[in-house]
């Protein structure tokens, strides 16, 4: 890939991850917190590539100023240039090294053309739930439904046997998900890092389930504890469920992922 | 260490190979054809893409290489600025004179550099081409993922309940390091480390030089990153979970698992603590494992350091650090866990 080549896939992949960075794009992808990184990685993508553009510039100017060749002489001598042009050259002669490059137009590919959506439903049920038993069980705020988080409700239903959630309505929303039987699951994927580390924590649906659920609609549901639990299937992790009462579709949040482990 | 010194000028490079000549194929020319024919046939692209596994592989690729992306251009500026700014003389005087005490020095300095094991690759190699001995710069390459204060930082929340963890893995990743630099320094052999040719970066004035460097080195690296990156994608989409079940009852099984599973998911060292967390099957020690050897070696790592030292270093290295990751977590998690 020559010099000019490098500036174009530089600047685009710069402008891509801006352009992720600065809707909520990013948001499928990565934790919240990586936005003003995401932001400085694109600005020093887009710049490299205007700096490559313009010292390439300057560098043929000098080059048309020399016509004698003298000024030819000065630019070999140059390290910059001449290595360059080595490296290059070796790739035009079945070197591999330069062509790796080429690869960096799939990112850009996937973040503009693709822009895939949040881990849903597909990997959740591929996945083990990832419940893990919470620091303590702080007293739950008034509120009639409470609102609570998929991970925060499960928590407290599995290791503390529900006792927090007695007598409470409470209202909890995540995106659905369902079994080889068809069976729904209320599903929030936490997430440290990115979305390779996304796992899902679920929660079992029963009572008054509405009779269509699409998979990866987000659901809303009001309902109350109840002792029913069930063994993932994958992972053998603890599935508490939720005694539906009602529950209304809603549109998905900003974030997708569930970052409240990331304290 | 001549071979890691750059390349000399030589005939070949005479020709710039941004002009097109003579039947020879254009980049750039080829580059805008790849683009327009991609946005051309974008509908038949997302069509293929569509079914729920192609979706959730392109999701994992994104991020990866998404969140990866930062830290690797953390990395090719610090690089580019020890390449351009920072005389060789300085590295000369910071370390001490005998490889076998420049080694652990080098394995401790890698808790200055905040980040993931993507920002240490080109790091470490700017290291080496600016004279440091190999044998530090790789103790400083392997450390400095794992034991700087952020992954340290990750590590405690993720284990609230077991704070030795924190001790545990600072102690493995330092022992690992300073034992890789020090086997180095006796049997590594220096046309091992052989660099892909590149440019000197000196005496063009120093902004075209700096930002050669960093043009150089994400085109190299980024280019890495995304075959590094697939690789993962590929490997969370086709490896069932249910793979882990039967692995988690043998103690031996369970730590060999772990630190395979470790280089498979290749993630960011900054989170792998949150994924050892959440394996609760698995022992303490073969956890460890996992947190010693993900930031060192992984799929992601070898093909940046493939690009980054050459081919047949990565094979030699990258074995050797995996079987002195997984025995060194071993005695450690037996003494402290």
């Amino acid at each position: 890939m020559n010099r000019k080549a490098q500036a174009i896939v530089l600047f685009l992949v710069g402008g891509a991850v801006l352009r992720a960075g600065s809707t909520d794009l990013y948001l499928r992808y990565v934790k919240a917190g990586l936005r003003p990184l995401l932001l400085a990685a694109g600005v020093v993508l887009m710049a490299a590539a205007v700096a490559t553009v313009w010292y390439e510039r300057r560098a043929r100017v000098a080059d048309e100023g020399a016509v004698d060749g003298v000024g030819e002489g000065t630019r070999e001598g140059s390290g910059e240039v001449s290595g360059e042009g080595l490296r290059e050259s070796e790739g035009g002669h079945g070197h591999r090294e330069p062509r790796v490059s080429w690869l960096l137009v799939l990112p850009l590919f996937a973040l503009i053309l693709v822009a895939p959506p949040a881990l849903g439903s597909y990997t959740a049920m591929h996945t083990g739930t990832a419940l893990q038993r919470p620091w303590g069980f702080p007293a739950l705020p008034a509120g009639d439904p409470l609102p609570l988080n998929v991970a925060d409700y499960a928590g407290r239903a599995v290791y503390d046997h529900g006792r927090s959630l007695e007598h409470r309505t409470v209202k909890i929303t995540g995106f659905v998900a369902l079994d080889g039987h068809g069976a729904p699951y209320l599903v929030r994927m936490a997430l440290n890092c990115c979305a390779a580390d996304a796992q899902p924590v679920k929660i079992g649906l029963t009572g008054r389930i509405p009779p269509v659920l699409e998979p990866d609609t987000w659901l809303q549901a009001i309902g109350t504890y109840t002792a029913k639990r069930s063994k993932d299937p994958v992972g053998g992790g603890a599935i508490p469920y939720l005694e539906v009462s009602r529950s209304r579709p809603v549109p998905a949040p900003r974030d997708p992922y569930d970052e409240s482990w990331n304290g | 260490m001549t071979t890691t010194t750059e390349a000399a000028p030589t005939g070949a490079g005479r020709r710039d190979a941004g002009d097109p000549r003579g039947g020879r194929f254009d980049s750039s020319l080829g580059l805008i054809m790849l683009l327009l024919l991609v946005v051309v046939a974008q509908g038949p692209v997302r069509r293929a893409l569509s079914a729920p596994v192609a979706q959730s592989w392109m999701t994992v690729f994104t991020a990866v290489v998404l969140q990866a992306l930062p830290f690797l251009v953390l990395g090719v500026l610090l690089s580019a600025l020890i390449a351009v700014f920072v005389p060789p003389s300085f590295f000369a005087r910071a370390l001490p004179r005998r490889p076998a005490v420049a080694v652990p020095v080098a394995g401790v300095a890698g808790a200055v550099l905040p980040g993931c094991e993507c920002a240490s690759v080109p790091v470490a190699g700017a290291l080496v081409r600016r004279g440091v001995t190999p044998a530090a710069a790789l103790a400083f390459l392997l450390s400095a993922p794992a034991i700087n204060p952020i992954v340290l930082t990750a590590t405690a929340v993720a284990f609230p309940r077991q704070p030795q963890m924190v001790f545990a893995r600072f102690v493995a990743s330092l022992v690992v390091a300073c034992a890789m630099g020090w086997l180095w320094q006796r049997l590594g052999r220096a046309d091992w480390l052989r660099p892909p040719a590149r440019p000197a970066f000196q005496g063009d004035g120093r902004g075209a030089a700096f930002w050669a460097s960093v043009r150089h080195d994400v085109m190299h690296a980024g280019g890495f990153l995304v075959v590094g990156a697939m690789a993962a994608a590929t490997l969370k989409a086709v490896v069932p979970a249910s793979w882990l079940r039967g692995a988690a009852d043998d103690p031996a099984v369970s730590v060999l698992a772990l630190a395979v599973l470790a280089v498979l998911l290749s993630i960011c060292s900054e989170a792998d603590a949150f994924v050892a967390a959440s394996l609760s099957q698995f022992s303490l020690t073969a956890r460890l494992a996992f947190l010693v050897v993900g930031p060192m070696i992984d799929l992601k790592l070898f093909a940046m350091q493939t690009g980054t030292f050459g081919r047949g270093f990565a094979l030699r290295f990258a074995p050797a650090t995996f079987v002195l990751a997984v025995v060194v977590s071993t005695l450690v998690g037996a003494v402290l866990l």
